[in-house]
């Protein structure tokens, strides 16, 4: 039996007329079914597509070579933040093999299909997914797809937001829908309080490395709890971004006042009698009481401490006060002894190698993970007065041009240029190596990124993952270190 | 799409976990918005010498009969990483038909979906036996799969494995998606235009 609600979306019911407790992602699902295409698959509607330069074009060009329209361009938005340099003075050349024409190719399909694309020197450019927010472009409860497994990030807003391969976005842009599989429903709750100096990326860290890297089942994750509900939309942020790392198909937090907040007044925000609506619309996301999960995770977030990974997965991880590299002997499965050894190979390390004080030669600050101002704060307050270690090749790329603006106005660029560090125009930049870009001659890096494959920053880079404290920390000593060091 | 109905012939065992889209196709590896031309890419960094295109006879892609693999078999969290959809064109190109793994990265999955190429879930123990069918005879046993009886077979062995129903139709009939939902236009426009008088905040773009 299905019935009307005051949120204008059906909800089930049983059949005594009690509403069927549902998940803060089953609602939105609800709300955004266009049609039912069997017994697991819906098609779902996309309030917001987002594209970037290194597949947004190949996505347009495959609609028009298919002779189709873009359904509704208003829905849709473009940036430059993927192969684009970060260097002062950047242009469309590119250091990236290729990259010229990528932008070039994204420019001129964008423009033909009649959608505004931020280009290079637009004051609204910078990573896609810490814009998106940050422009009030996604807000909560929205569906939003994109081109980058990392939109996830999205989800600390309260948004359902998921990365697309260039297939299903040319499906996004040509019909306004993505068929979807109804994923599985897991919870993931944190109560306690965090310690000092712990951010939101030990949380995720901590719970990969806990768990491992395919944990997240493929589910839809709802990160709830006191502790959760304590972190700021930039932390729930941070927390989201790093989902897809756990094997999630998506995170998200139920919005609350400290989101309607960061939300409000922000330029594509709904304003008027349309925020007014929206408001009301968002205070109905949340789980329901008796909401039924297919997996359940409690952690006491008392018990983090400062994260740092020593491998090649997000799963190889560890407290950075205590860790150490484990040993694979008495791994009995021999898939997973050899995915360690390979690790521990090409990292350059041995079983039982302490991870604290390991030499570091380039340290990284960055990406939709940790480089909105909140992280840019909390590295700068390690670094104000101090200066990294001789050698150490440090960089501080802003998430966008609005956060480098702000970090300015702050004075942050004064300390971290005073510290040492390179201070960089908006991008994703040494997140990834395109073949360009590179940390030189360093092999052992310390970064707030999220990804530590093998190669991922370099041929034959080292990365290991960490909070912007963390970071800070690292490079001021030179070595691995944990930043309750430099005081709480 | 070309329908997938079934493929039999060479397996390679890839056997580690979390094998990612960034060691399938590097991103130095994409220099140019063509979408052909990756199957020499696949894997590059483990398959050729490093700077060069000199194979690496350590790796199995590079190894008779491997290097006319039709299959890979996997371990857990197979394609985890970014969304690039050039790390399932590298297989496709190459000649891969179908991943054998114990579990794979949602968004890798999904664009396998899109490009006829067979991602098959099985139990570690079941793709354990099938990599030990395989090494021990050097990669001469044969592995045969078949979507439409849902079976994985090599040396008088079957596994049976199951797929989402609208995945598997998908890869069985080589369905254009978009046209399928382009069908749908009517229901589309219908939801829109509830939609508009529920959520207008939507629909409005400031300029």
């Amino acid at each position: 039996m299905r019935l009307a609600c005051n949120l204008q979306c059906e909800i089930e019911v049983t059949e005594v007329g009690v509403a069927m407790p549902r998940t803060l992602v089953e609602k939105i699902w609800a709300l955004h079914q266009v049609a039912s295409l069997g017994q697991d698959t819906d098609l779902i509607y996309i309030d917001r597509h987002f594209m970037h330069e290194r597949s947004g074009g190949r996505m347009l060009d495959g609609v028009a070579q298919a002779g189709r329209a873009v359904f509704d361009p208003d829905l849709t938005y473009a940036v430059l933040d993927h192969i684009v340099d970060t260097d002062p003075g950047r242009t469309d050349i590119t250091k990236a093999p290729g990259g010229s024409d990528f932008i070039r190719f994204f420019r001129e399909n964008a423009a033909r299909a009649g959608i505004e694309l931020i280009d290079l020197e637009d004051q609204r450019q910078g990573i896609v997914h810490v814009i998106a927010p940050e422009l009030g472009i996604a807000t909560p409860g929205m569906t939003l797809v994109c081109g980058d497994s990392h939109t996830c990030t999205v989800g600390g807003i309260g948004a359902l937001a998921w990365g697309i391969g260039v297939t299903q976005g040319e499906h996004a842009l040509s019909t306004q829908c993505v068929p979807l599989k109804r994923p599985s429903q897991m919870r993931v709750t944190l109560n306690g309080r965090l310690p000092p100096r712990v951010l939101a990326k030990d949380i995720i860290l901590y719970l990969i490395a806990d768990i491992g890297a395919a944990g997240g089942k493929g589910a839809a994750i709802e990160f709830a709890g006191s502790a959760i509900r304590a972190l700021s939309p930039e932390g729930r942020m941070t927390l989201c971004n790093m989902a897809v790392e756990f094997g999630g198909w998506t995170g998200i937090v139920a919005p609350d006042d400290s989101v309607f907040a960061y939300v409000k007044g922000r330029p594509y925000a709904p304003q008027g009698a349309h925020w007014d609506l929206a408001l009301h619309h968002w205070r109905e996301l949340y789980s329901d009481e008796d909401a039924v999960f297919d997996h359940d995770i409690e952690i006491d977030a008392s018990a983090i401490r400062p994260q740092v990974t020593w491998g090649t997965s997000g799963e190889h991880g560890t407290d950075i006060e205590c860790g150490r590299v484990p040993d694979s002997a008495g791994i009995a499965d021999p898939v997973r002894q050899a995915s360690m050894l390979a690790a521990q190979q090409y990292m350059a390390l041995e079983p039982g190698d302490a991870v604290a004080g390991l030499p570091i030669e380039a340290a990284f600050i960055g990406s939709c993970t940790n480089a909105r101002i909140e992280d840019l704060r909390e590295a700068a307050g390690i670094l104000a007065g101090r200066h990294v270690a001789p050698g150490i090749m440090a960089l501080c790329v802003p998430g966008s041009a609005s956060v480098k603006r702000a970090a300015e106005a702050e004075g942050l660029d004064r300390i971290f240029q005073d510290a040492g560090f390179q201070w960089r125009e908006a991008g994703c930049s040494l997140c990834f190596y395109a073949g360009g870009d590179s940390f030189g001659a360093a092999r052992r890096v310390i970064s707030t990124t999220n990804r530590n494959f093998q190669n991922r920053q370099g041929p034959g880079v080292r990365t290991h993952l960490a909070s912007p404290a963390t970071v800070a920390a690292s490079a001021v000593t030179g070595r691995i270190t944990d930043p309750r060091h430099f005081g709480a | 799409m070309t329908p997938f109905l079934r493929v039999e012939g060479v397996a390679a065992p890839l056997p580690i976990d979390n094998v990612d889209t960034d060691a399938m196709i590097p991103s130095r590896e994409t220099q140019s918005v063509s979408r052909s031309g990756y199957g020499e890419r696949l894997f590059a960094y483990w398959r050729y010498e490093a700077g060069t295109r000199v194979p690496r006879s350590d790796f199995v892609l590079n190894r008779p009969p491997f290097d006319r693999a039709v299959i890979i078999l996997a371990g857990a969290n197979y394609g985890c990483g970014s969304s690039r959809e050039a790390a399932v064109w590298s297989h496709v190109q190459f000649g891969i038909r179908c991943v054998i793994a114990e579990s794979y990265g949602a968004i890798f999955y999904n664009n396998c979906i899109r490009n006829g190429l067979l991602p098959v879930t099985l139990a570690t123990e079941s793709v354990a036996q099938i990599i030990d069918v395989v090494a021990s005879s050097n990669g001469t046993a044969l592995v045969a799969v078949d979507l439409e009886a849902e079976t994985v077979a090599t040396e008088g062995r079957t596994y049976g494995f199951s797929m989402k129903a609208h995945d598997r139709d998908m890869l069985l009939t080589g369905a254009d998606e978009i046209a399928l939902t382009l069908k749908r236009r009517d229901e589309i426009d219908a939801f829109r235009a509830k939609d508009r008088v529920d959520r207008p905040w939507i629909y409005h773009r400031p300029r």
